[in-house]
């Protein structure tokens, strides 16, 4: 049988020579994310911004009629409402705005939706999340990012030389903000889900690039008489057949989340894919590039090489 | 040498057995769930609320209200305790917090405070000149708070359990907030007005003078006096003693009936003193009408006919369900602090079944995806990873199900998500042990050291995508939580098979065959 080849061995590009393109392409994404945040800021759903929500599926699909339902539930002065089509043909999200009031006023108004359209809709799903609960979301979310960057930061200091954590933190930085940019230029909810993906494509993203670093590690010790440019070109390319690989393993399977997982979980999967590009981006033109800017020491001279080839020795 | 490669070869078998065993449960058919899978130890995994459908409330008690009243309790304290130590006093009053008082006389400011600390050693005492103020410290609203929480709880499950709903959980969260979760349940709007009411009830005595259609709204009630409103008619006003004849807790028993009229009420006993003492106020004032109040309402105020002992009747314009769920809050006592609701999400039994099988089909078609897409690129090398890629779904699946983990709709996610990750470790040993052969080793050579520092690799960077996901979890609000945990259960399951198994089969088929011709074309 023979076998699939998507990258050919023994590959020689030469990746650090368009180091300024993509750091251009990088800064333009990041400037362009911080310019839709301050146009469009983000779609926050009810979790972060507290409000109302409610799946709904029309009884009879062939009747519904998305305007004719908007008609009707402002006809309740609930504030700001968006309704739109969600998965299957006849399912809709109804998304209110927190009402003016107490607590009660807010769970009143679910109870008062249900039997407006009780009639000719069922209701799949509710949810309603209380100001107070919005906001300390939205700061557990922040602390929970920091936090695991930060331990992220400390764990790759640890194992590596610091020049390598602060080269892996900028990477997994320009992967967080580049993923809010996405959520923010096509408007998506921005959500609890949303954090779970921000901080697992960061996972992803410190993965790919732990990979290449113990590479550089390895090649550093390994060739003391190459340059530091030659050896992280080299360390990239021998990483590149593996880095491809598990990328596409992991993008199959998050399009058949996209596909097949249900309205729900599709933003999702959305948003990791995404991530998943951006991070093997980053872990390649960012992370390491970033190293060309540190002199990093060779360390010792490793001794011991007899399980070295004898060709690959250093001499 | 032979014997540890059998020892090996027992040790993984069993493993991945009893992966077998735990997975089992779960693809077995809930029609037939008591009875077929009796002799498996295991248990199915547990379902997260927004796949089996159910509800999920984030309630907080109140506890400003409490400290109000305990302000109230201690206000009356420090009344006694003063008298007790004929300390003279003016102006005591509890305000905004704090209760304060100004002595009279030319007693030691030394003595007063003691006389107060008496009460409670952990009270705040300020005193300017003659004018005192005591308040409530940190430490004596924990210990109100815990209290509180405690019986609230307690009553909070008791109204629930009443309801007939199956396994509720109701747990505490934080210092003051309480989750209840109940499956299968999709409209909580009944339990929200069970939860809504404290169900504080009193029977006191009103004015026998001051008709309702005397009282003013905004008007000054005379000394002892309180004006309160009629609970389903806000507009009518009552002048009410503010001496509670017999309160709520001395209720013995409610339920619900209907009155001579037919309409719904409610009937209740009291405990043998709460009768003793209702029939001495009765007695004494047959003929003069008392209020029955709950939360603060009146509900009606009927004329005293006759002495009225242990039990009697709740009467107002109610429906029968009113009335069943007044006599179900009023056997489970009153709620000490009102429920807030913050947080309410509940999913209906038919999404949770569409998440499932869209959940299942997803992981299905991704595994196979996965699978072939291994088998193009590495040949028999893929068919091991593919072994280990399914073990791996294998040991996820009875790890949660071990661990009685909840399983999310994003936790499905997860576990898809694992199954494009997991061949990762398996692509890092693969490709090192390529390119050790093609450095010139010997093919056993480059296997044994092609795992050896894909090792390293490997552990480096499943490490740090464990901090992500303990980050996550430690973030953990409900289906998030049970993402980070197929996460991280996906971290460790998928070291363990690419480390071990991966390793084992490409030895043991090493070992029998010429590995040149199979082993990666170039």
């Amino acid at each position: 049988m023979k076998l699939l080849r998507l990258i050919p061995s023994n590959t020689n590009i030469d990746f650090l020579s368009i180091k300024k393109f993509a750091f251009l392409f990088s800064i333009l994404v990041i400037s362009g994310t911080f310019l839709s945040l301050f146009l469009n800021n983000l779609n926050y759903g009810i979790d972060f911004k507290g409000g109302i929500l409610l799946e709904v599926r029309a009884k009879n699909y062939e009747k519904s009629n998305i305007n004719e339902l908007r008609n009707k539930v402002l006809t309740l002065k609930a504030g700001e409402i968006s309704i739109q089509k969600f998965g299957k043909e006849g399912d809709y999200l109804i998304r209110i705005q927190k009402q003016e009031g107490d607590q009660k006023q807010q769970i009143a108004m679910i109870e008062k939706v249900k039997l407006l359209i009780d009639n000719d809709y069922s209701i799949r799903r509710s949810e309603f999340v209380g100001p107070t609960v919005g906001d300390e979301l939205k700061i557990a979310g922040i602390y929970a990012v920091s936090l695991s960057l930060l331990a992220i930061m400390v764990y790759i200091w640890f194992r590596f030389e610091w020049q390598f954590s602060i080269a892996a933190i900028i990477a997994l930085i320009h992967d967080v903000i580049s993923t809010v940019g996405l959520f923010s230029f096509l408007q998506l909810e921005f959500n609890l889900a949303t954090i779970a993906a921000i901080l697992t494509t960061a996972g992803y993203s410190i993965n790919d690039t732990v990979v290449i670093f113990d590479r550089v590690r390895e090649n550093l010790r390994r060739y003391k008489s190459k340059d530091h440019y030659y050896i992280y070109n080299k360390s990239i390319n021998e990483t590149l057949s593996r880095t491809v690989i598990t990328s596409v393993t992991t993008l199959i399977a998050l399009f058949i989340i996209f596909f097949f997982g249900g309205a729900v979980l599709s933003d999702f999967a959305l948003a990791m894919i995404w991530g998943v590009l951006i991070g093997t981006f980053s872990s390649i033109f960012v992370a390491v590039s970033i190293l060309t800017f540190f002199d990093i020491n060779k360390g010792e001279k490793v001794e011991d090489q007899s399980n070295v080839p004898e060709y690959e020795r250093d001499n | 040498m032979k014997n540890s490669f059998k020892i090996k070869s027992f040790l993984i078998l069993m493993s991945v057995l009893l992966g077998v065993v735990y997975a089992m449960p779960n693809f077995i058919s809930i029609s037939n769930n008591n009875v077929s899978y009796s002799f498996l130890p295991g248990k199915k995994i547990n379902l997260g609320l927004d796949l089996k459908g159910g509800s999920y409330l984030l309630l907080k008690a109140d506890m400003e209200v409490v400290f109000e009243e305990k302000l109230q309790g201690l206000l009356s304290d420090i009344r006694y305790s003063l008298r007790k130590s004929k300390i003279g006093y003016k102006k005591l009053i509890a305000k905004k917090g704090i209760v304060s008082f100004e002595k009279r006389g030319d007693t030691p400011n030394e003595k007063v405070k003691s006389a107060i600390i008496g009460l409670n050693k952990n009270l705040i005492i300020d005193n300017k000149n003659n004018k005192f103020f005591v308040n409530f410290s940190d430490l004596n609203k924990q210990e109100i708070t815990k209290a509180t929480m405690t019986q609230a709880i307690e009553i909070v499950r008791r109204r629930i359990d009443e309801t007939g709903t199956n396994e509720p959980s109701i747990q505490q969260q934080g210092a003051d907030r309480i989750i209840v979760q109940l499956p299968g349940l999709d409209d909580p709007s009944r339990i929200k007005k069970l939860l809504g009411k404290t169900a504080k009830l009193n029977f006191q005595l009103v004015h026998p003078s001051i008709s309702s259609d005397d009282i003013e709204r905004g008007s000054n009630a005379p000394p002892g006096y309180v004006i309160l409103e009629e609970d389903k008619n806000p507009s009518r006003l009552y002048m009410v003693n503010k001496r509670v004849m017999v309160s709520g807790e001395m209720l013995k028993d409610a339920s619900p009936t209907f009155d001579r009229n037919n309409s719904p009420s409610v009937s209740f006993q009291l405990s043998p003193l709460g009768g003793k003492k209702f029939g001495r106020v009765t007695g004494q004032n047959i003929g003069k009408p008392f209020a029955i109040i709950l939360d603060n309402k009146v509900v009606s105020a009927p004329v005293i006919q006759s002495q009225i002992f242990s039990s009697g009747q709740i009467t107002g314009s109610f429906s029968v369900q009113e009335t069943n769920d007044l006599a179900l809050v009023l056997r489970s006592g009153a709620l000490p602090a009102p429920m807030i609701i913050l947080e309410e999400r509940s999913v209906g039994p038919g999404l949770g079944s569409d998440s499932i099988s869209s959940g299942k089909i997803a992981s299905v078609a991704g595994l196979i995806a996965v699978m072939i897409f291994m088998l193009m690129t590495y040949g028999i090398f893929g068919i091991f990873a593919n072994i280990a890629l399914f073990c791996n779904i294998i040991f996820i699946l009875a790890l949660l199900s071990l661990l009685q983990a909840t399983l999310t709709l994003p936790g499905i996610a997860g576990i898809v998500l694992t199954i494009g990750m997991a061949v990762d470790a398996n692509v890092l040993i693969f490709e090192r042990i390529k390119e050790e052969y093609k450095a010139g080793r010997e093919i056993i050579d480059a296997i044994e050291s092609g795992f050896q520092r894909a090792i390293s690799t490997i552990v480096d960077a499943n490490l740090t995508t464990l901090f992500a996901a303990l980050a996550l979890f430690s973030f953990g609000s409900g289906p998030i939580k049970g993402f980070s945990v197929t996460l991280m259960i996906g971290i460790i399951t998928s070291m363990f098979t690419a480390i071990v198994i991966t390793k084992y089969l490409v030895l043991a088929y090493s070992k029998k065959r010429d590995m040149k011709n199979y082993i990666f074309q170039d």
